[in-house]
């Protein structure tokens, strides 16, 4: 019964992921990777993930901090950081991406910086969605994950 | 699994237990030996793959992992370029197909895909989260077999296979076209003179003779290649032996041939400087950008296939010029076409550096799709010739010789009906004897055949589709090597309607056997026959013919039987010509049964290329050198590339003749490649004579 219920939540919990748009199908590929012999590739993933594009997070504000700022720097850094996180699913972190790497091509600083600052909100917000989630998963038992029929 | 050891037995009409039959029925056999000797695993291929993965993200290169495993593939991981070339350089023959990423820290993808093209000549397939178009096409140029988006879905991995069965059908088609090549060179040049000589009617005892001939060196190197299938590892001492020697002789002479002489390494054969010298002409020509010859070729091609025919034309100067200055056919409708069928062309300028560059580019290309794409570009003449030029380059030391001739001959040929060139006749001659190496030529085909169909990808035309229907039966007859035909003409029809179909009937006429249906040995041909007959309008005017002849002994045996085609058929030429020329192609097929099958069509091609030629002539000529090159191309086994050259016929044609003279051109191409086959044994034009 309990059991149920907490299968239930997480069911209920990554449906809103998903509705609210915070993650995109790239999730449910990783979903369907996840075997026996990986039975947290998900999780695991998502932790490289966020340990990894720390390190791109804090090379791009550096970089804003420069004067002037190296727009095609900032583009290429941007450019890996969205393509990290655009492999875990990650769809408002990825529209932000987008949006950045279109001012720097533009090259306006302000749109740069402002859109730096959304981007970073929308990344931590998701972080910790998905350590909420993972977390109820863990205790809801092994199985269901991913409801994707395969 | 059994879906597995299905494929396997269709596409290489040879389990690999049965590589000890050597020839067998099936050409592919060998090809299957061949590729079994590589290291593709097992009777569960695609399982076992060997994946190599470069990606500095961690994060995907752990789901790139994840999926790849999932697929069954044996992967490894890496996440600097650097080690990964070290990796490759280390297990030569230890990984099947490599994937990496295009930004990279310390190495640029572009640069590591250009090294291991160099080198190991592995499929290597570009991935980024960038997905815009230059980018795209800078994969396609510098010779990516395929590009991949991030993110990766699985589904997108579980066919990387593909590339592998490519490239190595390839290349065991090169291995054996050259060796055949060789071979045909030997012997046929006696056998060619006396063909010549003989009239037609004599000559189906000769045909046949030379056909039995054919076919025993055919199973020699089925034996050979099957045994071994070398895959020579470039290393950096041998490359610079290679490079050294490339310096000495001159970027325009350096032929595979005198490369090898020059580098003086045992154990290496023409085949494998060929390859690598096409690579490294497109790595050279990317290195200097792709201007070169562009300008001769026409604008309007250009643009799409710009990108790596540059340099290859100028290297190429010969024969090509040549042709190219009684060539008519546009350069621009060989680029077109070309790029057309190609369908990444990199909008080189060239008409021929299209082609070119797809075969060297896209590393999965053989060089034989190269060398197709210089032949259809001989015929165009202004502009083709560059392309021809550059396919040589690329094409293996035979098959470039070869094909360089035949495309220069047909080109000549076709172009100038009335006047060949000397040039023509030599490379005829020449490339009769590829020809006769019907087994190759058809395996060749059967290469080329899968590959152009990559590249090309549609058949709009009917007519194609008759041409093709005719030609796939044929493949069905001589066994697996045939696939590739369906392909073929799908590409052929691409350029442009007719001309699609066109090469594909070329094509599978000329280089592969099976695929243009005539090869198909005897089934056709009674149909072709009765068809050629039938076509009253055919009848064969030899003037332009007995030209060719001339230059071409033994092929031109053929082009008597195209010469059914007639002139007469000026206005539409092509359009009429084509079903004849279908059947003739057919019917030539047979003729010269397995090896001439190919021939035939050549030969059949090259005759309606003739008679529309007559009629149209510039356009005309243009055609039939296209198609000559085409057919020659293909019956030496440039079967790949043919289908560009069909292509950019057809981009002249449509100017004139629409499609119909496309398919025509086409078919009479390969007619004359057939006729170069010195077994075809037409009287010209009855159609009896030829031996089903």
């Amino acid at each position: 019964m309990d059991r149920n219920q907490s299968r239930w939540q997480v069911a209920l919990m990554r449906q809103s992921l998903f509705d609210q748009g915070y993650l995109d199908e790239q999730f449910i590929q990783l979903e369907e990777l996840q075997d026996d012999a990986n039975p947290n590739f998900v999780e695991e993933i998502v932790t490289l993930h966020y340990r990894d594009s720390s390190r791109l997070i804090s090379n791009i504000e550096q970089n804003l901090e420069r004067n002037p700022l190296d727009f095609d720097k900032l583009d290429n850094i941007m450019h890996q950081f969205k393509g990290s996180s655009s492999s875990i699913g990650g769809k408002k972190v990825k529209a932000e991406c987008t949006l950045f790497r279109d001012y720097c091509r533009a090259e306006n600083g302000e749109g740069c910086m402002k859109t730096f600052q959304q981007l970073k909100k929308e990344y931590a917000a998701l972080r910790k969605k998905l350590e909420a989630y993972f977390q109820l998963a863990k205790q809801a038992g092994p199985t269901e994950t991913a409801c994707r029929s395969k | 699994m059994c879906f597995w050891l299905r494929f396997l037995y269709w596409v290489f009409g040879i389990f690999r237990m049965n590589l000890s039959n050597g020839k067998g029925s099936m050409s592919t056999a060998s090809s299957s030996a061949a590729w079994k000797a590589a290291d593709v695993v097992s009777d569960q291929f695609p399982e076992g793959l060997r994946v190599l993965v470069v990606d500095d993200d961690p994060t995907c290169l752990m789901i790139l992992e994840k999926m790849l495993r999932t697929c069954h593939y044996e992967v490894t991981k890496c996440n600097r370029a650097e080690v990964a070339l070290s990796l490759l350089r280390e297990n030569r023959n230890g990984f099947d197909i490599v994937i990496s990423d295009v930004h990279m820290p310390d190495m640029d993808g572009f640069k590591l895909l250009e090294h291991i093209g160099l080198e190991m000549d592995l499929p290597v397939i570009m991935m980024s989260a960038d997905d815009g178009k230059s980018v795209v096409m800078k994969g396609v140029t510098h010779g990516a077999c395929d590009y991949l988006i991030k993110p990766v879905r699985i589904e997108a991995l579980r066919n990387i296979w593909q590339h592998v069965v490519r490239k190595r059908k390839n290349e065991w088609k090169d291995l054996e076209q050259s060796g055949s090549v060789e071979e045909g060179d030997r012997h046929q040049k006696p056998s060619e003179d006396a063909d010549y000589s003989s009239s037609a009617n004599e000559g189906s005892w000769r045909s046949s003779k030379k056909r039995k001939d054919e076919e025993e060196e055919a199973d020699e190197r089925d034996d050979t290649s099957t045994l071994k299938k070398p895959r020579v590892v470039w290393s950096v001492e041998l490359h610079q032996q290679f490079v050294a020697a490339v310096n000495q002789l001159g970027i325009d002479k350096a032929v595979p041939k005198k490369i090898l002489e020059l580098m003086n390494v045992p154990g290496l054969t023409r085949e494998n400087v060929a390859s690598h010298l096409q690579k490294y002409r497109l790595y050279l020509r990317r290195l200097s950008g792709v201007s070169h010859h562009q300008g001769n070729l026409n604008n309007s091609f250009i643009s799409q296939q710009e990108a790596a025919f540059g340099p290859i034309s100028s290297l190429n100067g010969l024969d090509l010029q040549a042709l190219a200055a009684s060539g008519q056919l546009p350069a621009q409708s060989l680029a077109t076409l070309q790029a057309a069928g190609l369908s990444r062309s990199t909008a080189k300028s060239g008409i021929s550096m299209p082609l070119v560059d797809q075969g060297n580019v896209f590393s999965f290309q053989n060089p034989k799709l190269r060398f197709g794409e210089v032949q259809q570009q001989n015929t165009s003449n202004g502009k083709p010739m560059n392309l021809l030029h550059g396919i040589p380059t690329t094409m293996e030391p035979k098959q470039l010789a070869n094909l360089h001739q035949s495309a220069q001959s047909l080109g000549s040929l076709n172009l100038r009906a009335n006047a060949p060139g000397a040039q023509s006749n030599p490379l005829l001659m020449q490339i009769a004897q590829p020809q006769s190496r019907g087994q190759l030529i058809n395996e060749h085909t059967g290469g080329h055949v899968t590959r152009i169909p990559s590249s090309m990808g549609q058949l709009p035309n009917g007519i194609s589709s008759n041409v093709l229907g005719r030609n796939m039966i044929a493949d069905n007859g001589r066994g697996a090597a045939y696939n590739p035909v369906p392909q073929t003409s799908s590409v052929l029809s691409f350029p442009m309607n007719q001309a699609t179909e066109l090469p594909v009937s070329g094509f599978p006429l000329g280089s592969t056997p099976g695929i243009t249906g005539l090869a198909a040995k005897g089934s056709f041909q009674e149909d072709v026959n009765s068809d050629i007959k039938g076509s009253g309008d055919f009848v064969p005017s030899y003037d332009i013919f007995n030209e060719l002849q001339q230059t071409k002994s033994h092929d031109w045996g053929l082009q008597n039987v195209g010469l059914t085609f007639d002139a007469s058929q000026h206005a539409n030429p092509l359009q009429g010509n084509i079903d004849v020329s279908s059947s003739i192609l057919v019917h030539q097929g047979f003729s010269s049964n397995q090896q001439s099958g190919q021939h035939c069509n050549a030969s059949s091609v090259g005759k309606t290329m003739f008679s529309s030629g007559e009629g149209i002539e510039q356009a005309n000529p243009q055609h039939f050198g296209q198609h000559f090159n085409t057919l020659l191309g293909n019956s030496q086994r440039v079967k790949a590339e043919r289908i560009p050259d069909a292509s950019s016929q057809s981009t002249v044609f449509p100017e004139q003749y629409g499609q119909e003279d496309l398919m025509s051109a086409l078919l009479r191409q390969q007619e004359g490649i057939a006729t170069a086959d010195s077994e075809f044994d037409f009287d010209g034009y009855s159609m009896d004579n030829i031996p089903v």
